[in-house]
């Protein structure tokens, strides 16, 4: 290989400040989290954890401010629900767009790549009145229900199921007498797998993020998804904030988990992802 | 014999030889079943994604409130009122504020960044986590954080400032501040994720055009600007629309990096209160005031699609200019 390419000292050096940038936030949320709420006043800041994690943990539960614990049940069932639904539509989707012939499919599939360029955040007056008219205010279909599906979703499964699946082994499996259902769970599915998980991944995570929408909706603070206690702790009169961000702390965790356990598998799906697009 | 059921062209021509109800089920089932798998896509984005955008325009054209019984249709009263509020006009000049202090730095940090891994390292996955995982955080509980840090009292940020003997600055309460202080924590998000898909770019440029460069005396810098980044020209633009996309609906950062009961205000005079933000204090709690809101909303809608636009132009233009020392 080409000595162009060999990395010098000031390459690694570069690379240690900018992991350093990216780490720090997230090592100091839970330096504070483990804190007494007295360490926000302290100068030097205290940049090592304290012991005071377990008694922060407990306080944020207690806290009826932020009906936290409901929050981060909301979130995960909403999180899941939308999950689910977004691979399962768009592996079907995609298969179809991907693998079968039938009238009207490029145009439909531009409507797809179209619909990735549209702010449907802007949608959310009139889809806040239909919440009201549907009687969802304040629940959480009012959240699950509008990010079912998404655009990038059926994009992506579409790309990788065209560079996966040979048209023959399709062909194959309709010579078994396999009909196309049978053929999407038996021969589709399983091809499709690498890259469902990375597109479960990335929805499972854009979802729990999600803040705009359901700030919008669920009013009820009995009611929050996680994200929203974590507005209500930082909104709050009497701004504890040891507790706030044990709070933020507790939000971080599950997407860190899914990052070290999957980060390989994002990388390479967003990645991948760019090269087609 | 079953070939027969493949609906293509030239095997469907064919008459079929034995036309029992085994193959016309299947004959059913490849015609139909196509449509039956990207339905649920289509129904559902239509009644939750592109109905609501498109009734915000009917919205807009009424006096509507909460009760909404009967809304009265007012026609363009909503935009006209609109477009002599000096409170929509200062959040349209903070987000465009925000986008560009936040936009131009991030992409040219992401170009550098990609730079750095597109080269032989120990540790690559590692490094790539590294840069990725500022985006794999929560918004929200980032936005509380850098919050925090942005302090004036006793903000990290403040206290590196008094240790190289520079003056703390009032992050929350000077507008320009504010607009750096938002712009920090987008760009701490964003540029790893960047960086990975210029990363990915950078790897389909052929290594022989470098080499060749290099023999023609072409230094690295050199080789940077005249090959990788005009070769680089279709990522960048992607990257820039899908940034203005959703640089121009900034919401959730801005709206946490502030607290207390007008938050949503973006600081106590405005100071960086986002137009989606603008939007949402005016349609939902306290005011309820649907139509304006809906109106905010549509105007933002042909600011992102004009700033897309141009954006794509000055693109274009750069890129042009940079392409004609192509050594290629």
């Amino acid at each position: 290989m080409s000595r162009l390419w060999r990395a010098s000292p000031l390459t690694y050096g570069a690379l240690v400040v900018a992991t350093f940038l990216s780490i720090f936030p997230i090592w100091w949320m839970f330096v504070v989290a483990s804190r007494s709420s007295d360490a926000m006043g302290q100068l030097p800041p205290p940049v090592t954890p304290g012991g005071n994690l377990g008694a922060n943990i407990s306080r944020l539960f207690a806290n009826t401010d932020a009906y936290f614990l409901a929050g981060l049940i909301n979130s995960a069932i909403v999180a899941t629900t939308v999950t689910v639904s977004v691979v399962l539509f768009s592996t079907l989707a995609g298969f179809a767009f991907a693998k079968l012939r039938f009238r009207g499919r490029n145009a439909m599939l531009m409507v797809i790549i179209a619909t990735m360029m549209v702010p449907t955040q802007l949608g959310v007056i009139p889809l806040y009145l239909l919440m009201t008219k549907l009687n969802l205010n304040d629940r959480l279909p009012a959240v699950i229900l509008p990010a079912l599906v998404t655009g990038f979703g059926v994009f992506m499964m579409r790309q990788y199921a065209g560079q996966a699946i040979s048209d023959e082994l399709i062909e194959a499996a309709r010579v078994d007498g396999c009909h196309t259902a049978r053929i999407y769970w038996n021969v589709v599915l399983p091809a499709l797998r690498p890259a469902a998980a990375v597109l479960g991944l990335l929805t499972f995570m854009t979802t729990w993020n999600d803040f705009l929408w359901p700030y919008a909706v669920l009013n009820d603070p009995e009611n929050p998804t996680v994200q929203l206690s974590l507005r209500a702790l930082s909104d709050g009169y009497y701004q504890d904030m040891s507790q706030v961000f044990t709070g933020t702390a507790i939000a971080t965790v599950p997407l860190l988990l899914v990052f070290v356990l999957f980060g390989r598998q994002i990388i390479g799906g967003i990645m991948e992802g760019a090269v087609k697009a | 014999m079953s070939v027969q059921l493949d609906a293509r062209p030239p095997v469907a021509a064919v008459p079929p030889v034995r036309p029992d109800r085994t193959i016309r089920l299947s004959r059913i089932d490849t015609k139909w079943s196509p449509y039956l798998y990207i339905a649920p896509f289509f129904l559902l984005f239509a009644i939750f994604g592109a109905y609501p955008l498109a009734y915000t325009l009917w919205v807009s054209l009424h006096d509507w409130d909460l009760l909404g019984s009967n809304p009265a249709f007012v026609g363009a009263e909503n935009y006209t009122r609109l477009l002599a509020d000096p409170d929509f006009w200062h959040s349209v000049v903070n987000t465009l504020g925000i986008f560009v202090i936040s936009t131009v730095p991030q992409l040219l940090a992401a170009l550098w960044l990609a730079n750095m891994l597109n080269r032989q390292l120990r540790a690559r996955t590692g490094w790539r986590m590294a840069v990725l995982v500022p985006n794999v955080t929560s918004t929200a509980a980032v936005a509380i954080v850098f919050g925090v840090l942005f302090g004036r009292e006793f903000g990290m940020i403040n206290w590196l400032l008094d240790l190289v003997g520079l003056d703390g600055v009032d992050w929350k309460s000077n507008r320009v501040a504010s607009w750096v202080a938002i712009s920090t924590m987008v760009d701490w998000r964003w540029t790893g994720y960047n960086a990975l898909i210029f990363l990915a770019a950078m790897q389909a440029i052929p290594r022989d055009l470098y080499e060749s460069a290099a023999i023609d005396g072409a230094n690295r810098a050199r080789q940077f600007w005249s090959i990788t980044v005009p070769l680089l020209r279709p990522t960048i633009i992607f990257a820039v629309i899908i940034s203005t996309i959703g640089g121009l609906q900034l919401f959730t950062e801005p709206r946490l990096f502030h607290s207390g009961t007008n938050a949503i205000r973006g600081g106590p005079m405005r100071e960086s209160q986002t137009v989606t933000m603008y939007m949402f204090e005016n349609a939902f709690a306290p005011y309820y005031n649907f139509g304006y809101g809906s109106a905010v909303a549509w105007l933002l809608f042909l600011l992102i699609a004009v700033v897309a636009a141009v954006n794509v132009l000055i693109i274009r233009r750069l890129g042009g200019g940079a392409g004609k020392g192509d050594p290629r």
